[in-house]
């Protein structure tokens, strides 16, 4: 009786967590299969996979042929990355400390540190325009690493400090007895104890990183710093829009964040794994 | 070498104070065991003493140094935590030699301290394995021995036997004494079982809120309490607490152990319904309901029957008993 119920829930459940997944994923499907064909089927056909007589990679030629879209892909990839190490390096620094050592403000530093997540860095845009010009950074990846830094931490210190907090007392005593020092600690003990956490924080910070367009396009235009995201834009014209190549830089957009996903989401489950068998 | 002083120590976090005016001092090669109810501050107090915590007020002396300020790892101490807080990402050798390592000793010599600390303990075998895969009773061992390979001045051990089971207490719990035979270094061991306690211990230093409660070795704790709490504290089963008006003795109760009162059919001092009997084989406890006792625990030895609900009469061995007064201290007898 109960395995029945129990193998009907498990369905149920099954069931809803397939249908949400085809929800979520069907829109960059038909982006993928899109990219794929000529122009005249995207637009007579746009559901259908493409056959013999619609399969056309002129999209992807476009894009390739752009001449700079390597350049953008590039530029894309330093800043998200570097972006995404310094939010997991400061952002773990900042959380070990509110956790571990107890000093006068500690919860206001705390709080002053998570108002970031709920004030969008967006509303100093022109604060931001104007630091960056004082500072020369305008039309440079660095001043996109910086903002996204910024942008990212408030999350990132936020949930690991919570992780940070399950670090066992005793190994981080034991470390401080066998003479290890703080930074050591930090790096040796309680960083890897919370790998799982800085997968999740890591997917979180990198993919509005990615995706986002308004930054790259106040603060580096250039054609030298353009991110892949701005860079597509040249294809989205007023009055005509080359659907090919839009589609093309759409789908070539998305490898690398899968990949980065991958790399990160294979990490978050040894995490829990190790944590449900030990 | 290895002495240890507190001198009027406190802690307080915030408002709170854990730790209220300490004295003790710990000799040279002595076994020392805090005991004391949940909460009561001895971990707080062995951290102090390692330097995890810092002091409020008051002084930590090492071999008579005043070691307020100086850090965990250059006091000379060893620590055996109860989560035996081993590093996960090292095996069973790096995770002994890492103190050694830390403090740069040639690598020959921290090799060599490593190898005796195992045989000693019986790791040899395990020593190329992680934590994750060493049984609980093993990781203690690896623990110990991560104390040992340290060659400390002070050995201090929090609860390290909690963790395990009956049998691997009891077999680590030997293990621990014969350590401390061999080395004859100083030990600090703080638990809440009180036959760890009693078997274990030169000294115990009963602690309750913070305040040192008595200080005594086991059988003179045992024998001569110097209050109510000490005296139900020590000794399992705990120590019965009579009305002593009723029974026209003085002060506010009186306290008898229950293996010295005696059980009768037919008549005594306090009469009582049995409530409930523990065979154990080479013993067996008889509780006993009297008014306005409480429940009274009978300690008799071998085997005896006896019905619950059945009447019965106890009555106290007057000459092994303890008079406390209403501000629970003893009274001079
Ligand atoms: N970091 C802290 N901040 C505030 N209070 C604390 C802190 N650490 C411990 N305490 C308090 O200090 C008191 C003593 O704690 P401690 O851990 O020393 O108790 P214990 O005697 O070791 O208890 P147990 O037998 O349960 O381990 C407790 O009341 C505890 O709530
Ligand atoms: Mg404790």
């Amino acid at each position: 009786m109960s395995a029945r119920a129990n193998i009907l829930r498990s369905s149920a459940a099954h069931a809803i967590l397939i249908a949400y997944t085809i929800l979520a994923l069907y829109p960059v499907f038909l982006i993928v299969i899109n990219s794929m064909k000529s122009r005249r089927a995207i637009f007579n056909e746009p559901l259908a996979l493409p056959t013999r007589e619609t399969f056309d990679l002129v999209g992807f030629h476009t894009v390739l042929e752009q001449g700079n879209f390597l350049l953008y892909f590039q530029n894309s990839l330093i800043v998200t990355l570097a972006s995404l190490f310094l939010v997991l390096l400061f952002g773990a620094m900042a959380a070990f400390a509110l956790a571990e050592y107890r000093f006068r403000g500690n919860l206001l530093m705390g709080l002053y540190l998570a108002l970031g997540i709920m004030i969008p860095i967006r509303l100093g845009t022109v604060a931001i325009l104007e630091i960056m010009v004082a500072a020369n950074l305008v039309n440079t990846l660095t001043s996109l690493v910086l903002v996204y830094t910024a942008q990212g931490l408030p999350l990132a210190v936020f949930i690991l400090a919570e992780f940070m907090r399950q670090v066992s007392d005793d190994l981080k005593n034991a470390a401080r007895i066998d003479g290890l020092s703080e930074y050591r600690i930090f790096f040796t003990i309680a960083l890897p104890l919370v790998r799982p956490a800085l997968a999740t924080v890591a997917v979180f910070t990198m993919i509005p990183i990615w995706n986002d367009l308004w930054f790259p396009l106040i603060l580096a235009p250039s054609d030298a710093t353009k991110t892949l995201t701005l860079g597509s834009q040249i294809f989205l014209g007023q009055y005509v829009t080359n659907w090919n190549a839009v589609l093309a830089a759409l789908t070539l957009a998305i490898f690398p964040v899968v990949v980065l996903y991958l790399i990160f989401s294979r990490q978050l489950i040894r995490g829990i794994t190790r944590g449900a068998v030990k | 070498m290895g002495n240890m002083t507190l001198e009027k120590v406190c802690k307080s976090f915030g408002t709170v104070d854990v730790i209220r005016d300490v004295d003790l001092q710990v000799e040279d090669g002595e076994f020392c065991v805090f005991v004391g109810p949940s909460g009561c501050g001895k971990s707080t107090l062995l951290r102090m003493i390692a330097g995890l915590e810092d002091i409020t007020s008051g002084d930590v002396l090492i071999d008579g140094e005043v070691v307020n300020t100086v850090p965990p790892s250059k006091r000379e101490i060893a620590m055996v935590f109860q989560s035996y807080a081993l590093y996960p990402h090292l095996n069973v050798r790096d995770n002994m030699g890492l103190g050694l390592k830390q403090a740069r000793h040639p690598r020959a010599e921290v090799a060599a301290a490593v190898d005796r600390a195992a045989k000693m303990l019986d790791l040899e075998k395990y020593l190329n394995r992680r934590p994750a895969e060493l049984s609980g009773g093993q990781r203690q061992r690896v623990a110990i021995g991560r104390a040992i390979v340290r060659k400390p001045k002070l050995f201090l051990f929090d609860e390290p036997l909690s963790n395990l089971d009956a049998a691997l207490r009891v077999q680590t719990r030997i293990e621990i004494a014969n350590l401390h035979r061999e080395l004859g270094a100083t030990m600090i061991y703080v638990t809440h079982d009180q036959v760890e306690a009693m078997t274990l211990a030169d000294r115990i230093v009963v602690l309750r809120d913070g305040r040192i409660e008595q200080i005594g070795a086991p059988m003179e704790l045992y024998n001569n309490p110097a209050n109510e709490f000490v005296a139900g504290f020590i000794g399992s089963p705990k120590m019965n607490f009579l009305d002593a008006p009723t029974l026209g003795q003085p002060g506010r109760s009186l306290g008898i152990r229950p293996e010295h009162l005696t059980l009768s059919r037919e008549e005594g001092q306090i009469e009582g319904r049995i409530s409930h009997v523990e065979q154990l084989g080479g013993e067996t406890l008889i509780y006993l309901r009297a008014d306005p006792h409480g429940l009274i625990t009978v300690r008799l030895f071998g085997e005896h029957g006896a019905v619950v609900d059945e009447r019965a009469f106890v009555t106290p061995d007057l000459t092994r008993a303890f008079h406390f007064g209403t501000d629970g201290q003893r009274l001079a007898a």
